[in-house]
C-alpha cells in the first residue's frame, strides 16, 4: 500500500468518526435542553408578572410592603427631609453611583424590590447609619433612595418597572 | 481484588460463585487484612456507613408523610410531629442524624489530616471523600429547607443567591435554580427530589471509596507501607469489626442523648416560624456543620471574592496531596507539622464560632484573621514544612516499635538506614 493511498483512506474513516460524533453532539444536546430548561421559571410563574397597587391611603413618611413575582417591592412616599437628603449626597461618594433623580422620576414615590442586593434578605426599613434601610443578615445599609452606603451589598437596591397608572395606583411590572 | 483463589465449601456455593463471585467478594471482605496497630480514630469509616443508613432509612419513611409543596410543606412536618405514629422520633433521629453524620465526617476528616491517609497511594480515596463530603452538604442544606420554616426559606434565599455572584450568568443561573423570581414551590419540589437522589449517589460513591481503600490497604497511626498478609495486620473480620461495633454502641449513646434529651439544640427556633417572603430572621446561621465556611464567606468584603474564598476553601482539600510535600504520613514522626495541625484545628474551630456571631466589629476582624491563616495553612506551611522540616526515625514495621530490642532490628536502624525510610 502507497502512503497516499493510506492517508486517503485514513481521511475518509476520520470524516465519518467527525460527522457521527457532531451527528451525536447535536442529538445528545437536544436530548437535553428540555431536561436543563423545564427548570426555568415556567408560563404560570411568568403569568403573575405584574401587580397594581392602591397608594391612596399612603401619608408622607409610610411605607408599604407588597409581593411581586414572589419578592418584596417597598413603596414608600418620602418626606421632604428624606428627599432633600436622598439628593444632596455627592454622586462620587457611592459604591454604585445613580442620582436619586433617576431612581425616583416622581420624588415623593420610592418604589424598588427591597432586597439586598447581597445574598437576598429583606432589609429593614427607617433602619441603618444612613436612615434608609438595613439588612440585618450581613449588615448593609441603604440610603433614603435605596442606595448602598455601607457594608458588602455590591449594587444599589433595583427599581422595578413601575408607573402610575392614575394617582391613586401604582402598577409594578 | 483478593490475593488468594477462594473456593467456597457448598456445592450450590461453587456453583452460585463461579456465575457470580458474590462470595468471593465477601471472603475478601472478611479477611481483608488491616494494619493491627489501627485506633479509635480508625472507626468512624464504620460510624459514616451506619449514618448514611440511617439517614436513608428514616428519610425514606419521612417521604411517605411528608408534602413537598409550599402550602402543605410545613404543616406536614408539624403533622409527622404530632400524628403519625413515631413520627416525632423518625424526624429527630432524621434531623439529629445529619448533625452526628457531619461530627462523624469532620473526626474522620481530620484523622486523616493527622496520620497523613490522603497521601500517595491514597490520592483517590482522598478525593473520593471530598465529594462525598461535597455531596453531604449539598444533601444537608436542601433537607434543611424542606420543613419550610424561616430558617429554611431564608437559608435557602442566601445560598442560591451565592451564584448570582456569577459575573454575566449569575443571574440567569439563580433564577433557573429557583424555577422563578424568588425562592418558592418550584424550588421546593426540586429541592426535595434531589434531597432524595444526593444519598443514592453517596451510597455509590462510598462503594468506590471502599474500593479505592481495598487496593492499598489501610494506613495506619505510623503511617508506614505495611506488607499484606504478614505479622502486621490482622483480618477485618472479626478484629476490626468488633472494635467497630463498640465505637459504634458509644457514637449512639451519643447520638441517643440528642434524640432523647436536647432534640433541638442544634436546630434554630426560627425554624418553628412558617416561611414568610416578607420577614427575613434578625440573625440567619446556616446549621452548625456549615459555620466555618459561612465565617469565610462573610469575612470578604467583596460578594464575588467570598464565594470565591468559601469554595475555595472546600476545594483546596482536593489539591492537599500535593501541596503536602512531606514524604513522612503519620504526625506521630512529624513534631513540628503536629504543632500546625492543632492550630490548624483551632482555627477550624475559631471560625465555626466567629461564623454563628455577627459579622461585625471584633468578631469581624477574627474572622480575617482565621480565614488568612486557613489559606496559609494549606498553601504556605504544608509546602514548606515538607522539606523545612526534620522529621524523627520512622520504625521499620509496626511491630517492631513493640518488639524492640531485638538485636537484629537495632542493627538495622543505623542512622543511613534512617535516611533511607524518609526519603
Amino acid at each position: 500500500m502507497s502512503d497516499q493511498k493510506d492517508e486517503k483512506k485514513t481521511n475518509r474513516r476520520d470524516f465519518l468518526f467527525t460527522a457521527t460524533a457532531a451527528a451525536g453532539a447535536v442529538g445528545v444536546g437536544a436530548a437535553v435542553w428540555p431536561l436543563v430548561d423545564q427548570m426555568n421559571p415556567d408560563a404560570s410563574v411568568k403569568a403573575l408578572a405584574s401587580t397594581e397597587v392602591d397608594v391612596s391611603s399612603m401619608q408622607p413618611g409610610q411605607s408599604l410592603t407588597v409581593l411581586w413575582r414572589g419578592k418584596p417591592v417597598f413603596i414608600k412616599r418620602r418626606t421632604d427631609d428624606e428627599i432633600k437628603k436622598a439628593r444632596a449626597v455627592d454622586i462620587n461618594d457611592l459604591k454604585h453611583p445613580e442620582k436619586d433623580e433617576d431612581r425616583a422620576k416622581n420624588p415623593e414615590w420610592l418604589v424598588m424590590l427591597g432586597i439586598c442586593t447581597h445574598l437576598g434578605c429583606v432589609p429593614l426599613t427607617d433602619k441603618g447609619d444612613y436612615d434608609g434601610w438595613f439588612c440585618p443578615c450581613h449588615g448593609s445599609h441603604y440610603d433614603t433612595s435605596g442606595r448602598i452606603r455601607k457594608g458588602p451589598a455590591p449594587t444599589n437596591m433595583e427599581i422595578p418597572k413601575y408607573e402610575f397608572v392614575n394617582t391613586n395606583t401604582i402598577k409594578i411590572g | 481484588m483478593s490475593n488468594h483463589e477462594y473456593t467456597p465449601s457448598s456445592k450450590f456455593g461453587k456453583w452460585f460463585n463461579d456465575r457470580l463471585p458474590l462470595l468471593t467478594l465477601a471472603n475478601h471482605l472478611t479477611d481483608y487484612p488491616t494494619p493491627k496497630n489501627l485506633n479509635y480514630w480508625w472507626t468512624f469509616g464504620g460510624i459514616l456507613t451506619f449514618c448514611l443508613i440511617t439517614q436513608i432509612v428514616t428519610g425514606l419513611v419521612l417521604a411517605m408523610h411528608y408534602i413537598a409543596h409550599a402550602d402543605m410543606a410545613f404543616s406536614s412536618v408539624e403533622h409527622i410531629m404530632r400524628d403519625v405514629n413515631y413520627g416525632w422520633l423518625l424526624r429527630y433521629v432524621h434531623a439529629n442524624g445529619a448533625s452526628m453524620f457531619f461530627l462523624a465526617v469532620y473526626i474522620h476528616i481530620f484523622r486523616s489530616l493527622f496520620y497523613g491517609s490522603y497521601k500517595s497511594p491514597r490520592e483517590i480515596i482522598w478525593i473520593l471523600g471530598i465529594i462525598i463530603y461535597l455531596l453531604m452538604m449539598a444533601a444537608a442544606f436542601m433537607g434543611y429547607v424542606l420543613p419550610w420554616g424561616q430558617m429554611s426559606f431564608w437559608g435557602a434565599t442566601v445560598i442560591t443567591n451565592l451564584f448570582s455572584a456569577i459575573p454575566l450568568v449569575g443571574e440567569s443561573i439563580t433564577t433557573w435554580l429557583w424555577g422563578g423570581y424568588s425562592v418558592d414551590n418550584p424550588t421546593l419540589t426540586r429541592f426535595f427530589t434531589l434531597h432524595y437522589l444526593i444519598p443514592f449517589l453517596i451510597l455509590g460513591l462510598v462503594v468506590l471509596h471502599i474500593w479505592a481503600l481495598h487496593v492499598p490497604g489501610n494506613n495506619n497511626p505510623v503511617g508506614i507501607d505495611i506488607k499484606k498478609p504478614s505479622k502486621d495486620t490482622v483480618p477485618f473480620h472479626p478484629y476490626i469489626v468488633i472494635k467497630d461495633a463498640f465505637a459504634l454502641l458509644m457514637f449512639c449513646i451519643v447520638f441517643a442523648l440528642f434524640v432523647f434529651y436536647q432534640p433541638n439544640i442544634l436546630g434554630h427556633a426560627d425554624n418553628y416560624i412558617e416561611a414568610d417572603p416578607l420577614v427575613t430572621p434578625a440573625h440567619i446561621v446556616p446549621e452548625w456543620y456549615l459555620l466555618p465556611f459561612y465565617a469565610i464567606l462573610r469575612s470578604v468584603p467583596d460578594k464575588l471574592m467570598g464565594v470565591v474564598a468559601m469554595l475555595s476553601a472546600i476545594l483546596i482539600l482536593a489539591a492537599l496531596p500535593w501541596l503536602d510535600t512531606s514524604k513522612v504520613r503519620s504526625a506521630v514522626f512529624r513534631p513540628l507539622f503536629r504543632q500546625f495541625y492543632w492550630i490548624l484545628v483551632a482555627d477550624v474551630l475559631i471560625l465555626g464560632y466567629v461564623g454563628a456571631m455577627p459579622a461585625e466589629g471584633l468578631y469581624l476582624l477574627i474572622a480575617r484573621v482565621a480565614t488568612a491563616y486557613y489559606f496559609a495553612h494549606f498553601l504556605i506551611i504544608l509546602p514548606v514544612l515538607g522539606w523545612k522540616e526534620k522529621t524523627t526515625p520512622l520504625p521499620l514495621s509496626i511491630t517492631e516499635p513493640v518488639l524492640g530490642g531485638s538485636p537484629n532490628l537495632a542493627a538495622a536502624r543505623s542512622d543511613e538506614k534512617i535516611e533511607k525510610t524518609i526519603k
